[in-house]
Order: structure tokens, then sequence, then C-alpha cells
């Protein structure tokens, strides 16, 4: 299968906060050599604990951290090379953030967070959309009333938040989604019911996913192949299936950890 | 919002009393007695009386009358100079803020050259280089000023550019436009206010100390800080023509300075220690 993004070698660092000389310049090292391919259609998921820098991957993945080595590869075009490939990316890509607190404007009603996808897939495609019925389609594409939309971001439970975030995120009508940590800050009742749908808005819409998470359960729940990043470096990437015959050793860690906690 | 507003004593109060006073600067035809600028020299120093309710000055001119008519100068002046100020440093503390890199480094630099002169010396300075008028003592004020709005607003912007929804429109290719003025200026817009309303306090008193010295508005336009230049000289012969002008600015003054501390309650509940 062609892939429909590749990201080769990736190293990244970042400036120290605490230097040994005045002006010293020494970095540390986040991301090391980290290669990925991501066909049409799949679903990866990344799974890291905290401080593994799979955050830092998610943000050099969706386009706004330029790696210092590597490229990322979007149908085989550089995305950091050139404006093209960026604006390429951004056509393509969307995303949905951990923390749903802050990831819509307090200020903003539902019907303007959402909004702000449909206008994305207007300027896009050249088209004028009828706003309140794309609107009330999406909210209900993800399970909500028409009715959310003239309430403010704080009127709405977690859950209920998260669900105009995957709204958003599909109005702009993507090929690739993005989930940085995007069900983990919610309960397990609510985790499910959301990737019950985006299982189903994956088959709808056609989509890929890219699911950054430290949730095994949630992974081997939702995804086709996981890719296991400790301290910054691709320790295994492995089909789901075969995540059993897993030989590294904190894919193993973590697979215990979920059989003590089961028995 | 508005119920917290109207539950805050002090700015129910201190936003009326602006407003009222905005509003008899702007109807001051209708409300003052006499004209402010017709002189009746056989009435100087007049006192308290029904044609004059707070007496004449030195040149027999209507104290209650130039204090109202003045009100347009000072307040419009302030009001003027913190727009002025707010724009251009708004705009400066956004760039900064919002794209980083080379950008804020020049504009950052610029600002600290511009903090470390003190400002009545700047003020005095760049009247002197673009003569006495109006116009160049707010051309000063603003040149003064900017700098000090722009690092506070590039703080403030700085703080909320990498929250998600910023970060979700940079993902999907928002236009920058879109970004600065509907998430970023909305989300600067109470700090600023509240500073902004402080800051009018100090524009007033800066345009008064230069009109004092002579270098603001010129006479004959009622102005208050001029109008207290004009009494110095018959300070302990007619007192009530310098505490007239002095306690309008004491007071408008203090108004403006209790507002931008009530507004802050009112926008920030978090700051409120209780």
């Amino acid at each position: 299968m062609i892939p429909m993004i590749e990201m080769q070698n990736i190293c990244v660092s970042f400036r120290s906060e605490q230097q040994e000389k005045v002006f010293g310049a020494s970095r540390k090292q986040v991301l090391f050599d980290v290669s990925l391919s991501l066909p049409k259609g799949s679903c990866l998921g990344i799974l890291g604990e905290s401080g593994s820098g799979k955050s830092t991957l998610g943000r050099v993945l969706c386009g706004l951290l330029k790696p210092e080595k590597g490229q990322v590869l979007l149908d085989g075009m550089s995305v950091y090379r050139s404006r093209q490939g960026k604006r390429a990316l951004q056509n393509r890509l969307s995303v949905v953030f951990q923390d749903y607190t802050t990831s819509a404007n307090p200020r903003f009603l539902i019907r303007d967070v959402i909004g702000e996808g449909i206008r994305a897939r207007q300027r896009r495609e050249g088209i004028a959309l009828n706003y309140e019925k794309e609107v009330t389609r999406l909210l209900d594409l993800v399970g909500l009333e028409a009715s959310f939309a003239g309430r403010f971001p704080h009127q709405l439970s977690g859950g209920q938040l998260q669900r105009v975030c995957i709204a958003r995120a599909v109005a702009c009508k993507p090929e690739l989604i993005l989930f940085d940590e995007a069900i983990s800050s919610l309960d397990t009742h609510t985790q499910v019911q959301i990737m019950d749908l985006l299982k189903e808005l994956k088959e709808r819409l056609d989509l890929t996913y890219a699911f950054i998470t430290h949730d095994l359960t949630a992974v081997t729940y939702m995804c086709d192949n996981v890719l296991f990043l400790y301290q910054g470096r691709v320790t295994e990437q492995i089909a789901v299936e075969r995540l059993a015959e897993t030989k590294d050793e904190y894919a193993l860690r973590l697979l215990h950890s979920i059989i003590d906690f089961e028995a | 919002m508005l119920q917290r507003f109207l539950h805050h004593k002090t700015a129910v109060a201190t936003v009326s009393l602006v407003l009222l006073v905005a509003l008899i600067g702007i109807f001051a035809p209708w409300i003052a007695p006499n004209d402010p600028l017709a002189t009746d020299i056989i009435n100087k120093f007049a006192p308290y009386s029904a044609e004059y309710p707070l007496g004449t000055d030195n040149l027999g001119r209507c104290l209650l009358s130039r204090m109202i008519y003045g009100i347009r100068p000072t307040l419009g002046l302030a009001v003027l100079t913190m727009l002025g100020t707010i724009c251009l440093g708004a705009l400066m503390g956004l760039l900064a803020g919002y794209f980083r890199g080379w950008i804020e480094e020049v504009i950052m630099r610029v600002v600290d050259v511009m903090l470390s002169f003190p400002s009545q010396v700047m003020v005095f300075a760049v009247v002197a280089l673009l003569g006495v008028s109006v116009q160049n003592v707010i051309i000063a004020n603003v040149f003064i000023k900017w700098a000090w709005y722009a690092r506070m607003i590039r703080t403030g912007v700085m703080q909320h550019r990498n929250s998600n929804y910023v970060l979700f429109s940079r993902c999907i290719g928002t236009p920058e436009r879109f970004v600065l003025l509907r998430h970023l200026v909305p989300s600067i817009a109470s700090d600023l206010a509240v500073l902004a309303s402080l800051d009018v306090g100090w524009a007033i008193i800066n345009i008064s100390t230069l009109s004092f010295l002579g270098l603001g508005v010129q006479a004959p336009t009622p102005e208050w800080g001029a109008m207290l230049n004009e009494a110095k000289n018959v300070m302990t012969s007619n007192p009530t023509q310098m505490i007239v002008p002095g306690i309008a600015i004491v007071v408008l003054v203090s108004a403006f300075n209790l507002m931008g501390d009530a507004l802050r309650d009112v926008l920030d509940p978090k700051e409120v220690s209780e």
C-alpha cells in the first residue's frame, strides 16, 4: 500500500532551559530518528508514556514544528520544504486535542467553533455552504442536538465538548485526523462512546487516523497498527493482532500492567 | 457580567461619574450659563452670584462655563491619546507576540530603547522638536506610551498563542488575520480595557501639565491645566480661580483610577481575593 503520509528520520531538539554557560546553546534532543508511515484508510496508534515525545511527534505531523533533520512526506511531497507542501497538509489534515477546555475559544458560540472548520472548507473548495444547515448536519453527525449551536463551550460537558471538537475537525473535510490524547481526559464510559463515534465516522467519511495516546486499551480498540515510542525512539511498530508477539520491553511492561489490572 | 457590574458599587459610581462628565462636556453649549470666552473686565474676580455661579477669573470670564467647556479638550484629548496609544501598542504587541522570530526582536528592542528614556523628558523633547501645539502634545504622549502597551500586549498574546484553539486554527490553515482578530484580540481585550481606563487618568494629568507649562493647549481655549496656569498669578488674591479647575482634575483623575481598579474586579473575578 502507498503511504499517504510518511515521516523519515525525524530528529527534534529543544534549547535547554538551564544553560551551563551564559550564552550556552546546549540542546535537549526529544526525538531520535523517528520514521513512520501511514497508509490511506488506516489507523495508527502512537503509544508512549509522558515525556516520550509523542506530543512533539504530533506537532511535527500536523505542520506546527519544523524538525531539524528528516522530512515529512505527504504523497511524496515534502511538507516543510515549501509553502505549497505546508498548504497541502493544512488542506488535508485536521486535529483534535486532549484538553477540551482550551480547545474551543471560550468566547465563541458552538456555532462559531464549528464555523471555523466550515470556513476552512469553503475557502479551499471555493463554495458557499448554508451555514446553519451545515452546523446542524455536523452536530447531528457527532450525535448532538441542533440546539447546542447557540451555547458557549463552558455550558457543555467534557464529552459533549469533545464531540464538538470532533465535529469541528470533520467540518473542514480532512482526509487525515490527528488525535492528540483526544480521549484521555474523559471517563471510561464516555471514552468508549467517543471511540465508537470515531470508528463510525472513519467508515462513513473514509478517513485516516493517527492516534496519540498512553492508553493501550484504546489503541487495541481503535487501531490497526501500533507504534511504541520510548524516550524519543521508536522501539517497535507492530500490527494490533500481533501485539501478543511483541518483543519490546516497554510494550511488554504495558501489556503486563493491563493484565495485572484486569486480574 | 452585567449583573456583576451592577453589584459593584465603585464600578457603577465611577462609570456613571465619568459618563456624566462626558455628557456635560458634549452638551456644554446648553449647560454653561455664559460664553467661556466672553470677558467682562468690570466684573473681574467676582464672587459667587446668580450670573456667575462660581465667580469670574482675572479677565472676568465665567469660571463655571470655562470649567464646563474645559471638559472637551481635557477629556477629549486624553481619550484621543489613549486611543492612539492602544492602536499603535496593540498592533506592535500583537505582531511581536504572535509572529515571534526577528519581528519580535526588532519591535522589542525598539520598545526597550523607548522605555529607557524618562517619559516627561521625552515629551518635552518631542514637543520642542515639533513645535507647541495640541496635535504635537498628543503625538508626544502616544510616542512615549505605546512601547509600554506593546510590551503588555505581547505578554498577553504569548499566553494565548499556544492555546489549543489557536493551534487548531494554524493546523487547518486559517488566515492569520482571522486568528489575530477573532481569537487573540478578544482574549486580551479585557486586560486592555482595564489598563486603558487606568491610563486615561495619566493622560489627563500629562496634558494638563503640559498646558500648565504653556506647551499644550493655548489661551484662550479653556483647558483645566491652562486654567491653573492663568490662576497661579492670582493664587493668593483669588484662590477660587485655582481651586475650581484643580478640584475638577483631581476628581476626574481619581474617578478614572478607581474605575480601572473596579473594572478589573468586574472583568476578572479571579483577581478578587475573598
